[in-house]
């Protein structure tokens, strides 16, 4: 099973690397989005360094559903899906896969846009101890939900409306509490970010097995 | 929809089974349905007093507490039916989370309309982002996504199997979105009616106009899924027979006369 999930990861990620179309156009998007919310919300008034984690995680929530898109186009053309199907490969190990190569480039993604709210917003960054934990969690719910769902509508003519009105209400838990945990953080209150930790976690574990059992149903049709 | 089963089939049709989505059960049960609602109106609007601090305003309760109930127990049924038709591939089952799912997202939608009602003369606004308001909306948005996996333009195995998956994860995600929420905020008035005990609070016409208001949406949940539940059925039976006829013509087609 995590051979097979390596192998997939390692496919997506090369696929990546070479078509470039994350850095040439969904990092361009994320950028874009925080330029957006000053646009939107005045930057001299200081609201933006106020919501600040908000904002990051609507960012990433935003381009991250491209980037998931994009995860799954790739998996559509050519009759990949059928390949797939084909290959023998275990379908838990193709979610975890998914799941892997998804979560390096929201990494990638959340890195950037971190820097992006640094720069632009002036946001100080404090409480490593914390800020660390709260994405690697918020990125793993992203990455999990994020590839079932992907499946569920992948393939359909409506796929693109689809995801976002099935993933954005699912998210909703992770966003509110990796806000609140990078508020805590920034805030220097960190005691009160662990629970949002742990919300995160159960949310990533209910959905890493659901993924891991619903992968093979899944991918025996359509 | 009538309420009336005509029984006698279609004498051309090998497999006729029900064409109308009444049958006399149902029938009965929709007339008790309206005597229900009418005793709730009588009860909820005349009989029972207006309350000393929410006035009038509190009729709506009568209407939203039960809608609320029977929505969760619509959720509920969509999960199990999806868990079952993920594990014995009943299309029985996947039909009932079907027929639960979309009675639920009324029920929801009612709950939330009648809770803003009740908010602007209670809170002086239509809306707060309280525990209880955000959580039930998320919820209608958990519906919808899972009614529109169920709809889409796709074989039925194919819709079904989908929606099974987003109807196994409905009441896991309402649990995770309720936790969260309610830790992001809460100002809601706690529940009134179980907290102490029951009855502890609200008493007497009140207490009864609520137990009303129970019975009688209760049975219009069960009344409306019966219903969408038969609806449902009829139209896989009318795709289905759809192809075995259009497959029928094709091979008609080749026969040399």
């Amino acid at each position: 099973m995590f051979s097979d999930a390596w192998l997939i990861a390692a496919k997506d990620l090369r696929l990546e690397f070479r078509s470039r179309v994350g850095l040439n156009q969904v990092l361009p998007f994320a950028l874009l989005v925080l330029i957006l919310f000053a646009f939107a919300l005045d930057p001299d008034r200081g609201l933006l360094e106020k919501a600040t984690p908000g904002l990051y995680w609507v960012a990433v929530l935003f381009s991250g559903l491209l980037a998931l898109q994009r995860s799954f186009a790739v998996e559509s053309a050519d009759g990949v899906s059928d390949a797939l199907r084909l290959s023998g490969l275990d379908p838990a190990g193709i979610f975890l896969g998914k799941v892997l190569s998804v979560s390096i480039q929201l990494l990638i993604l959340e890195l950037m846009l971190g820097i992006g709210v640094a720069v632009l917003y002036g946001a100080s960054i404090s409480g490593w101890f914390l800020l660390i934990p709260t994405v690697v969690a918020a990125t793993v719910c992203i990455a999990a939900a994020g590839t079932l769902y992907g499946v569920v509508a992948a393939g359909l003519r409506v796929r693109e409306t689809l995801l976002p009105l099935l993933l954005l209400p699912v998210l909703a838990p992770v966003l509110i509490g990796a806000t609140r945990a990078f508020e805590a953080a920034l805030n220097g209150t960190p005691s009160e970010g662990w629970p949002w930790v742990g919300l995160m976690s159960v949310f990533a574990v209910v959905y890493m097995v659901a993924g891991i059992f619903g992968f093979g149903p899944l991918m025996e049709e359509s | 929809m009538t309420t009336e089963n005509t029984g006698t089939g279609n004498v051309a049709n090998p497999d006729p089974g029900p064409l109308s989505t009444g049958s006399r059960m149902t029938g009965v049960l929709g007339g008790l349905c309206l005597i229900a609602l009418g005793i709730l109106v009588l009860f909820g609007l005349f009989l029972s007093p207006a309350d000393s601090n929410q006035g009038d305003a509190v009729r709506i309760m009568y209407v939203h507490v039960p809608s609320a109930t029977v929505a969760y127990f619509g959720c509920f049924l969509t999960t199990v039916g999806s868990a079952i038709y993920l594990w014995k591939k009943s299309q029985w089952w996947e039909l009932v989370a079907y027929a639960g799912a979309e009675v639920a997202a009324l029920f929801t939608a009612l709950t939330l309309v009648t809770g803003m009602l009740w908010g602007r003369p209670t809170w002086g606004v239509f809306w707060v982002w309280d525990a209880r308001l955000t959580s039930t909306a998320m919820l209608l948005l958990l519906l919808l996504g899972y009614l529109a996996v169920r709809r889409i333009d796709a074989d039925y195995e194919v819709r079904a199997k989908r929606a099974a998956i987003v109807g196994l994860l409905l009441v896991p995600n309402v649990i995770i979105v309720r936790q969260s929420v309610q830790w992001w905020r809460t100002l809601h008035q706690p529940p009134t009616l179980f907290s102490d005990g029951l009855g502890s609070k609200i008493e007497g016409l009140m207490l009864f106009s609520l137990f009303t208001g129970f019975i009688a949406i209760t049975m219009v949940f069960v009344w409306l899924l019966i219903h969408r539940f038969r609806l449902a059925w009829l139209e896989e039976q009318r795709d289905a027979q759809g192809l075995d006829a259009a497959i029928f013509e094709r091979r008609a087609e080749g026969v040399p006369s």
